[in-house]
């Protein structure tokens, strides 16, 4: 639902990446967010296309990998991967305790981005 | 065509909101203001507990209110007329609170020396979960006709709370609400959640609320 802050927020750390690198254009932005995040590619893109225009950014295509959710058991150190759906429903495939810290799947990151 | 290159970026997106939020902790802490975060859907009892909480801390608490409800200035109004220092943000249709906003809030009231600050997040599950606001502690309200399935939709706000208030439990004998099936749910998601079933409006579980509340206050007082 917060595409929007979220969005500018990344239009933000392009903008000031592209003007440290003499960037004349950027192509692609490549990001990794986590599977627990509800955004919806379809309105970043739409929203990053708003907002970058007259940047250096506009016309720049969102590449969005999705980090599955991982969990890592406190008894038994066993890292598992859960679905959003059944994720109060999974004990440890190690130990098969239900006590586990979430270690990766709520993510928003920028790992790189295609530019000239 | 020049040739494309390929710059590493590896920031987090959340960096910024996460820097104010700790600065917002901090300075609070300093104050000795501890900044309570209440989240829950549209209707769940927000504004009810935040009334009832108001009735049962006025005279050993200094409370005050961040209100972020995006309707109106109701809520507000319904808690400065407790004569509690009450702020209503102006959220403009965001669907969360930030930690920038929630400093908007604190500067708003900080005439006021308080012990306990409370934030009624803008009504949503999914949202407000994943932006800190700076608060010392999460709260969440889950009401008897939402339904004991909602750990399974939402298990992100179920596992940053540090008390799941299950309020309408006056609900409870016309429903097929699961109570132990829920708990169970939601202790699996975070085993280290409180849960108090609680009535804002019969009163049911308040005081266990309220004692849980004072005992926080109290020891956050002291350092
Ligand atoms: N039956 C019942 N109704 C409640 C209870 N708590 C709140 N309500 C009602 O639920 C509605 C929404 O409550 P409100 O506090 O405004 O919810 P908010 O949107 O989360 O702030 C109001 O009509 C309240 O009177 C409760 O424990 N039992
Ligand atoms: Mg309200
Ligand atoms: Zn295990």
């Amino acid at each position: 639902m917060h595409e929007l802050p979220i969005t500018e927020s990344i239009l933000n750390v392009v903008i000031t990446y592209a003007e440290k690198n003499n960037v004349k254009k950027v192509m692609a932005i490549n990001l990794r967010v986590g599977r627990l995040s509800d955004l919806e590619d379809e309105w970043i893109q739409r929203y990053f296309d708003y907002l970058s225009k007259g940047t250096v950014a506009e016309g720049a295509k969102l590449n969005i990998e999705r980090t599955p959710i991982k969990l890592q058991c406190n008894s038994c150190a066993t890292t598992y991967e859960v679905e959003i759906s059944n994720m109060s429903e999974t004990n440890c495939p190690g130990c098969g305790k239900n006590d586990s810290k979430m270690i990766s799947g709520r993510e928003y990151y920028i790992k790189d981005m295609e530019v000239q | 065509m020049e040739d494309v290159r390929l710059i590493e970026v590896k920031e987090d997106i959340m960096a910024d909101n996460i820097k104010v939020a700790n600065g917002v902790r901090k300075r609070l802490r300093d104050k000795k203001t501890m900044l309570l975060n209440l989240m829950s859907s549209p209707g769940s009892g927000k504004t009810s507990l935040i009334l009832r909480t108001v009735e049962g801390l006025k005279d050993s608490v200094r409370l005050g209110v961040i209100e972020a409800d995006i309707d109106s200035k109701v809520d507000a109004e319904k808690v400065a007329a407790q004569g509690i220092p009450a702020i209503q943000l102006r959220t403009g249709g965001f669907c969360h609170l930030d930690a920038t906003m929630v400093t908007q809030g604190i500067d708003a009231l900080a005439a006021n020396d308080l012990d306990l600050l409370i934030i009624e997040n803008v009504g949503n599950l999914v949202c407000p979960a994943e932006f800190d606001t700076g608060a010392h502690k999460n709260v969440m309200i889950l009401s008897v006709p939402e339904g004991d399935d909602k750990p399974l939709k939402y298990p992100l706000m179920f596992s940053i709370c540090d008390v799941l208030l299950v309020n309408k439990i006056d609900y409870l004998s016309l429903s097929d609400f699961d109570m132990a099936a829920m708990r169970k749910r939601v202790l699996s998601l975070n085993p280290k959640i409180k849960i108090i079933e609680i009535s804002c409006k019969t009163g049911a579980g308040i005081g266990d609320w309220i004692a849980w509340l004072k005992k926080e206050v109290d020891t956050f007082r002291r350092g």
